[in-house]
C-alpha cells in the first residue's frame, strides 16, 4: 500500500455564520486521479483555498508524506509540489507564454535579471510534450482562449509537483484539446503525480478517474471507486436524494404569439434563429456555454444589434435599440451574471428592485418612495425573500435572495415577454425549486417565459418546448412530451439533431 | 488575428509617425510663418530640444514603471521642488562649509535620498493602507508643495555654485549634460522593465493582479520600489535642471504631473496597466517637447501649445478606442 | 447574523467618521482660540469656502457616477475671465447668460467624450484642463482682465454683497447645496446617478441610458464651475488667467474627504458640504493658531490620507491592506 501523497483530515473553515466546510477528510494517492465533486456552493472551491493556502483552516490538518504541513500561502503550496490550474485564467495577457508559465519564479541571473535562454528552453520542453502551435515568446493576449487554457494547464508541468488540482479544465477546450489534456495527465499519473480532477461533467470523470469523493454543503459524504459506481449513484450523494428528471406536465391555455423571432443573425455569435414563443407557454434553451443562447436573450433585450432577421411582438415588427427600448416593449431580461449585470450590490434590496421603473414611480418630481416600499414589499412576500427590511444592502443577501431580488425587479414591470438567463444558477436546492414553481405560475398566468439553462434538469422541469443550440444555431426543438435525455445531448453536441427532426 | 496585428503595429509606431508628422508640418509651416529663417530641423535645434525634453523626460520614465504597475502619481511635481530645494540650500548649510567643491556630490546624494525617500513614503502609503495611488498621491501633492512653500515661503531658493554651472552646462560628444542624464535612464529604465525579474513581475501585477498574486508575486514590495523610482528620478531631474539654473521657486515643477502622464500616455502606456514602454514614453516626450518648440517656431504662443496638447491626448485616447473595438457584435454596455 | 452586526458597526463608523472627525476639530480649536467659533469668523471661512465649495457639489455628481473631473479648475478660470471681458462688451445682464453658455459648451463637450464615446475620464479631462487653460489664455491674450468701473457696476452683488445680512456667496453655496442635496437623494435622475456609479453595467440592463447621465452629471458640474467663476469674477472684479489653477485637486480632496468612493456609488451632497467645511475650518484654525498659512496643506494631506484609510479599513474590517 503506498502512501497518499496529500492527506486531508477533518478540515473545518467556518465564516461568520457560516460553516463552510465541516470535517472534510480524504486522500490523494500517487498516480491516481481523484474527482472531487459537488455542486455549486458545497465547498470544493473553499477547500481548494484552504490547500493553496489562501485560507488558513480552523481545523484539521493537512498531511504530506507523513508530515503535518501549513500553507502559508500558494508560493508556498507550489513550493511543496502542491500546483493548482484554475478555472478562470489567471493570465497577464501583454506578457509572453513563458513568463506567463513562470510567473512569480522567473529563472534569474545575476542582478535580478531574468534568465531569457533558461526561460526559453525549459518552455518550449513543456510546450512541445503539450503539442501546442505557438512557442515561448508568444503573447498570450494573441492567443484563443482555448491556447490561454493550455498555458494555464502548461503550468502544472513547471515544478516537480507532487499533486495536481485541475479546476474544470475542460470549460473552454475543443475534443481536439481534452485529448491533449487527457494525455498531459495521463503522464503526470505515470510519473507518480496525485492528481484532483474538479468537474461537473460526469462522462469526463468516469473516463479519466479512478476515485470520487463528494462534497454536499461542506461536508464530506464518501468517496468511492470510479468502476464500482455510476453517474445516478453519484447524483444522489452530490444532491442527497435522487436526480429529478421529471418533465413538465402540466400545459395551461396556451395564447396568441407574444414573440416570434425569424431569421434572425448576429455576426458569428449566431446565425439564422427563428421561433416563436406563446403566452402562457415556458420555451427553455438549452445548449453548451458559448451556444450563443445567452446572445440571442442580449439581442433581444437590446443590447446587441442584429446583423440579419425580423423580432415581431404580438405581430409586429419591432427594432430594439436599447434596453430601454425593450422594457417600453415589454421585454425583461433577468440576466445571466447576477452580480456584475442584475444588481447595483452597494445598493439597498428595495432601489435594486425599483430600478427599471424609477421614471414611472414619481409624486411630482420625486421618487415615490411608499410605493417603491410597497412594490417592495408585495414582492418580497411573494417570492419569499429573507432580508431584514429593504433598507438592507443586496451585497449582503445570499446567493438565493438575491436572484430573488432580481426576478422580483423584472416581475413588478409585468413584461408581455420574460426571459431568464440561468436562473438558478449558485443558488440552494430549496430556492431552485421554488423558482422553479414560480416561472411556472408566470405562464400560467399568461406571461410569454423563455428559461435559458444549462442544467437538463432544470430544462425539463420547467419548460412546455425545448430548443437546442449548438454552436450559434438550433438544432432542434422539443416538445417536453417528445423529449428525451439521450436525443437532447445528441442535439447540444451537434450529432445528428437535424436529421431526427 | 490579423486585425489585432495590424493595431498593435499600428500603435506601437504611432508615436514615432506622429514625430515625424510634427517635424514635417513644422519645417514646411515654418518656411512661411516663422519669424527667424532659421530652419525648424536643423541640428542645433534638435539638440536643444533633446536637452529640453530631460526634466519631463527623466521623470516620465519613472512614470511609465508606476502606470505599468496599475498605479499612478501625481505628487511628482512636489517632491521634483522639495528636491531642487535640499539640492540648493544644503550647499550652503554650515556644516558642509569645509568641503569646498565636494560640498557637490553631498548636496547631490542628499537630493536624490530626499526624493527617494519621498516616493518610498508614498508607496508604502499605498502598500499598507490599501488606499488607491490616485488618492494616496493627490494628498502628497498637496502635502509635499506645503512643505515646500513652508520652506522659504513665497521667496525663491537661490544658490549658485560655477563649478556645478560648468558642469550642467558642459558638453560630451555634442550632447548636454542633461541629454545624457536622459539617455541614460531611459537605458536603465529600458533594462529594468524588459530585462529584469522586478520589471516584468510589475508588467504582470498592473496585467493581471490576481492572477500575480495567485503566483505568489508580493505585489506590494514591487510597488513601494516603483513609487522610490520615481521619486529618486524626480529628484535627479531636479539636480539636473537646477544645477544649472541655481534658483527654485516655491511653484517649480507645477503641473508637471500632467505634462508627464500626457507624455507616458501618448507613448502608448495603458492607464489600467499591464502595458507600455519606455520607448514608447521616450517618444511621447519627443513628441510633446517637438511641439512646444514647433509651436513657438511658427509664431503660436503657449497658450495654443496647451490647447493643441489637450486635444491630442483625447484624440490619441479616443484612436486607441476605436482601434480596440471588436466589431459590431459587441455587446452595448 | 453576526457579519451583519459587525458590517453594521463598520458600516455606522464608515458613514458618521467623517462628522466625528469635524465635531473633534471643532471642539480642539474652539479650545484653542476664543475667535474661532464667533460668527463673524465662521461667516469669513464659509464665505472663503463658497467658490471652491460650489464645484465640489457638481464634482460630486461626476464621482458618484463613477467619474472623475480634473478640468473644472481651468475651467473656471474660463468662466470667471469670459464673464470678466463680456461685462464691458456687452453689460453684465447679457454676460452672465453668455457665459454660463459657454461653459456648459465645454461641460457638454467632456460629457460627450466621456459618456457617449466612453473614454477614461482622468485623462479626458486631464487633456481638458490642458486645453481650456489654453483657450482661456488665447481668448484673453494673455493679459489679466478687468472691470473697466468697478464702482458703477451691480455685478459686485454675488461676490461682494449681502441679504439679511448673510453674504450673497453663502446664500448661493448653501442654495445650492440644498438643491442638488434634494436632486440627488430624492429625484429619479438621483437614483440613475447613484445607479450608473454603483454597477454601470447593472444599470444599462435595468434600462438606465448610462451615457446620458454621465453627460448630464458633467453639465452639472460645469454650472457649477460657471457659478463659481461667477462669484470669483464679482468678488475681484479683476482676474489673472490663473485663477483657478490647482483648484481641481482641492475640490477632489473635499469630494473625497466628504466619503465619496472614487469608484463611484457612494457619497451624498450633505458629506461634500462638510468636506469643504473641514478643509475651511483647518485653514481657518491652523491660521488663528498662528501657524504658517503652508501648513495647511500638509495638515490636508495627513486628513485625506487618514479619513480613506479608516473608511476603507472600517469596509474591510482590518487596519491594514491585505497586500502582501
Amino acid at each position: 500500500m503506498t502512501d497518499p501523497v496529500l492527506r486531508l483530515e477533518g478540515i473545518v473553515k467556518t465564516f461568520p455564520g457560516v460553516r463552510a466546510l465541516d470535517g472534510v477528510s480524504f486522500s490523494v494517492l500517487p498516480g491516481e486521479v481523484h474527482a472531487l465533486m459537488g455542486e455549486n456552493g458545497a465547498g470544493k472551491s473553499t477547500l481548494m483555498k484552504v490547500l493553496g493556502g489562501i485560507y488558513q483552516p480552523d481545523g484539521g490538518e493537512i498531511v504530506m508524506g507523513g508530515e503535518t504541513v501549513v500553507m502559508s500561502g500558494p508560493l508556498e503550496a507550489k513550493s511543496k509540489g502542491i500546483v493548482f490550474i484554475h478555472q478562470e485564467l489567471s493570465l497577464a495577457e501583454e506578457l509572453s507564454v513563458a513568463e506567463n508559465i513562470y510567473l512569480g519564479e522567473l529563472p534569474r541571473k545575476s542582478f535580478g535579471r531574468v534568465d531569457w535562454a533558461r526561460l526559453a528552453e525549459q518552455t518550449n520542453t513543456i510546450l512541445k510534450k503539450l503539442n501546442v502551435g505557438f512557442d515561448a515568446m508568444t503573447r498570450v493576449g494573441d492567443l484563443s482562449i482555448a491556447n490561454q487554457q493550455m498555458v494555464e494547464i502548461a503550468r502544472a508541468l513547471t515544478v516537480d509537483a507532487k499533486a495536481v488540482i485541475f479546476d474544470e479544465p475542460t470549460a473552454s477546450l475543443t475534443d481536439a484539446e481534452k485529448v491533449v489534456l487527457f494525455e498531459v495527465i495521463a503522464d503526470l499519473q505515470k510519473d507518480g503525480v496525485g492528481i484532483i480532477y474538479i468537474s461537473h461533467r460526469m462522462e469526463e470523470i468516469f473516463k479519466i478517474t479512478d476515485r470520487i469523493s463528494v462534497l454536499r454543503d461542506g461536508q464530506y459524504q464518501g468517496t468511492v471507486e470510479t468502476t464500482g459506481t455510476d453517474e445516478e449513484t453519484v447524483t444522489q450523494m452530490m444532491i442527497g436524494r435522487k436526480l429529478d428528471l421529471s418533465r413538465n406536465a402540466a400545459h395551461h391555455e396556451l395564447g396568441a404569439v407574444a414573440l416570434e423571432v425569424r431569421g434572425l443573425s448576429c455576426g458569428d455569435l449566431y446565425r439564422d434563429v427563428s421561433f416563436t414563443v406563446r403566452r402562457g407557454e415556458v420555451v427553455g434553451f438549452y445548449g453548451l456555454v458559448g451556444a450563443g443562447r445567452t446572445e440571442i436573450a442580449e439581442t433581444l433585450f437590446g443590447l446587441r444589434v442584429p446583423s440579419a432577421g425580423q423580432i415581431l411582438l404580438d405581430g409586429e415588427e419591432v427594432h430594439i435599440h436599447s434596453p430601454a427600448d425593450a422594457i417600453g416593449k415589454g421585454i425583461s431580461l433577468v440576466p445571466e451574471d447576477r452580480k456584475g449585470q442584475g444588481l447595483v450590490l452597494g445598493m439597498n434590496c428595495r432601489d435594486n428592485m425599483t430600478l427599471p421603473q424609477v421614471d414611472d414611480l414619481r409624486a411630482g418630481p420625486f421618487m415615490a418612495e411608499g410605493a417603491e416600499v410597497a412594490i417592495f414589499d408585495q414582492y418580497r412576500d411573494r417570492l419569499d425573500i429573507r432580508t431584514p427590511g429593504w433598507r438592507q444592502k443586496v451585497g449582503n443577501l445570499s446567493g438565493g435572495n438575491q436572484q430573488k431580488i432580481v426576478i422580483g425587479k423584472w416581475l413588478s414591470m409585468h413584461p408581455n415577454v420574460l426571459i431568464v438567463d440561468e436562473p438558478t444558477r449558485g443558488i440552494d436546492v430549496g430556492s431552485k425549486s421554488e423558482i422553479h414553481k414560480l416561472l411556472r405560475e408566470l405562464a400560467a398566468q399568461g406571461y410569454a417565459v423563455i428559461v435559458i439553462s444549462s442544467e437538463m434538469p432544470e430544462v425539463l422541469h420547467v419548460s412546455d418546448r425545448i430548443i437546442a443550440m449548438y454552436s450559434g444555431r438550433i438544432m432542434r426543438t422539443f416538445t417536453s412530451d417528445e423529449v428525451t435525455e439521450d436525443s437532447l445531448i445528441q442535439a447540444i453536441s451537434g450529432l445528428g439533431g437535424d436529421r431526427e427532426a | 488575428m490579423q486585425p489585432g496585428a495590424l493595431s498593435k503595429a499600428l500603435k506601437s509606431g504611432a508615436i514615432w509617425g506622429f514625430i515625424v508628422l510634427e517635424l514635417i508640418f513644422f519645417s514646411v509651416a515654418g518656411e512661411f510663418l516663422s519669424l527667424s529663417d532659421k530652419a525648424f530641423m536643423n541640428w542645433e535645434n534638435m539638440l536643444l530640444l533633446l536637452k529640453q525634453s530631460a526634466p519631463i523626460g527623466i521623470i516620465a520614465m519613472g512614470m511609465t514603471m508606476v502606470m505599468v504597475n496599475g498605479n499612478i502619481d501625481l505628487s511628482v511635481g512636489a517632491t521634483f521642488a522639495i528636491a531642487a530645494i535640499v539640492l540648493l540650500d544644503s550647499m550652503t548649510w554650515p556644516i558642509f562649509a569645509g568641503l569646498g567643491d565636494w560640498v557637490i556630490p553631498v548636496a547631490w546624494l542628499l537630493a536624490l535620498l530626499v526624493g527617494t525617500a519621498l516616493g518610498a513614503l508614498n508607496g508604502l502609503i499605498v502598500w499598507k493602507t490599501g488606499v488607491d495611488a490616485f488618492i494616496v498621491t493627490l494628498g502628497s501633492m498637496l502635502g509635499y508643495r506645503g512643505v515646500v512653500f513652508m520652506f522659504n515661503g513665497e521667496n525663491p531658493t537661490s544658490h549658485l555654485n560655477w563649478t556645478l554651472v560648468d558642469f550642467a552646462e558642459a558638453e560630451f560628444l555634442g550632447l548636454a549634460t542633461a541629454s545624457w542624464f536622459l539617455l541614460a535612464v531611459t537605458l536603465v529604465i529600458w533594462f529594468l522593465t524588459k530585462h529584469t525579474v522586478h520589471g516584468r513581475n510589475a508588467y504582470a501585477i498592473g496585467d493581471n493582479r490576481d492572477a500575480a498574486v495567485n503566483a505568489g508575486i508580493r505585489v506590494g514590495p514591487h510597488m513601494m520600489i516603483n513609487f522610490a523610482i520615481i521619486g529618486f528620478l524626480a529628484a535627479l531631474s531636479a539636480v539636473v535642471f537646477y544645477s544649472e539654473s541655481g534658483s527654485v521657486n516655491p511653484n517649480d515643477g507645477q503641473l508637471y504631473e500632467l505634462w508627464v502622464i500626457t507624455a507616458v500616455v501618448l507613448g502608448g502606456t495603458k492607464i489600467t496597466g499591464g502595458a507600455g514602454s519606455v520607448i514608447g514614453t521616450f517618444g511621447g516626450v519627443i513628441a510633446i517637447q517637438l511641439l512646444r518648440k514647433g509651436l513657438g517656431h511658427i509664431g503660436a504662443d503657449t497658450s495654443t501649445v496647451n490647447l493643441v496638447i489637450g486635444c491630442i491626448l483625447i484624440a490619441v485616447l479616443f484612436l486607441d478606442r476605436q482601434l480596440n473595438v471588436k466589431g459590431k457584435e459587441e455587446l452595448k454596455v | 447574523m453576526a457579519t451583519l452586526t459587525k458590517q453594521k458597526i463598520g458600516g455606522i463608523l464608515a458613514r458618521q467618521g467623517i462628522l466625528i472627525a469635524f465635531a473633534i476639530f471643532m471642539i480642539a480649536f474652539t479650545l484653542a482660540s476664543a475667535k474661532f467659533l464667533s460668527v463673524d469668523n465662521v461667516f469669513s471661512v464659509v464665505r472663503s469656502s463658497a467658490i471652491l465649495g460650489v464645484m465640489a457639489l457638481g464634482v460630486t455628481f461626476v464621482v458618484i457616477s463613477g467619474n472623475l473631473d480634473l478640468s473644472v479648475g481651468s475651467m473656471m478660470s474660463f468662466s470667471t475671465i469670459v464673464v470678466l471681458d463680456l461685462h464691458d462688451k456687452i453689460g453684465p445682464a447679457l454676460a452672465i447668460p453668455a457665459m454660463f453658455a459657454m461653459t456648459l459648451c465645454l461641460g457638454a463637450i467632456i460629457g460627450f467624450l466621456v459618456g457617449y464615446l466612453r473614454l477614461n475620464s482622468l485623462i479626458v479631462t486631464l487633456g481638458m484642463l490642458s486645453a481650456i487653460h489654453g483657450l482661456t489664455l488665447t481668448y484673453s491674450g494673455g493679459q489679466n482682465m478687468d472691470i473697466a468701473d468697478k464702482e458703477g457696476t451691480w455685478f459686485s452683488v454675488f461676490g461682494q454683497g449681502s441679504a439679511l445680512g448673510i453674504p450673497v456667496p453663502i446664500l448661493i453655496f448653501v442654495g445650492l447645496a440644498a438643491f442638488l442635496g434634494v436632486v440627488l437623494a430624492r429625484t429619479p435622475f438621483g437614483r440613475k446617478v447613484y445607479a450608473v456609479g454603483g454597477n454601470g453595467t447593472a444599470a444599462t440592463f435595468s434600462g438606465i441610458r448610462r451615457a446620458r447621465i454621465v453627460f448630464q452629471c458633467y453639465l452639472i458640474s460645469s454650472a457649477c464651475v460657471a457659478t463659481a467663476g461667477l462669484i470669483q469674477a464679482s468678488r475681484s472684479l479683476g482676474s489673472q488667467n490663473t485663477v483657478g489653477q490647482g483648484l481641481e485637486l482641492e475640490v477632489l480632496a473635499a469630494v473625497i474627504l466628504g466619503g465619496a468612493s472614487l469608484l463611484g456609488g457612494s457619497g451624498t451632497i450633505f458629506k461634500t458640504v462638510i468636506g469643504v467645511l473641514i478643509l475651511g475650518f483647518i485653514q481657518n484654525g491652523l491660521l488663528l493658531l498662528g501657524l504658517q498659512f503652508y501648513v495647511q496643506f500638509v495638515v490636508t494631506w495627513v486628513i485625506i490620507i487618514l479619513a480613506v484609510w479608516l473608511d476603507i479599513a472600517a469596509k474591510r474590517g482590518k487596519l491594514l491592506s491585505p497586500i502582501a
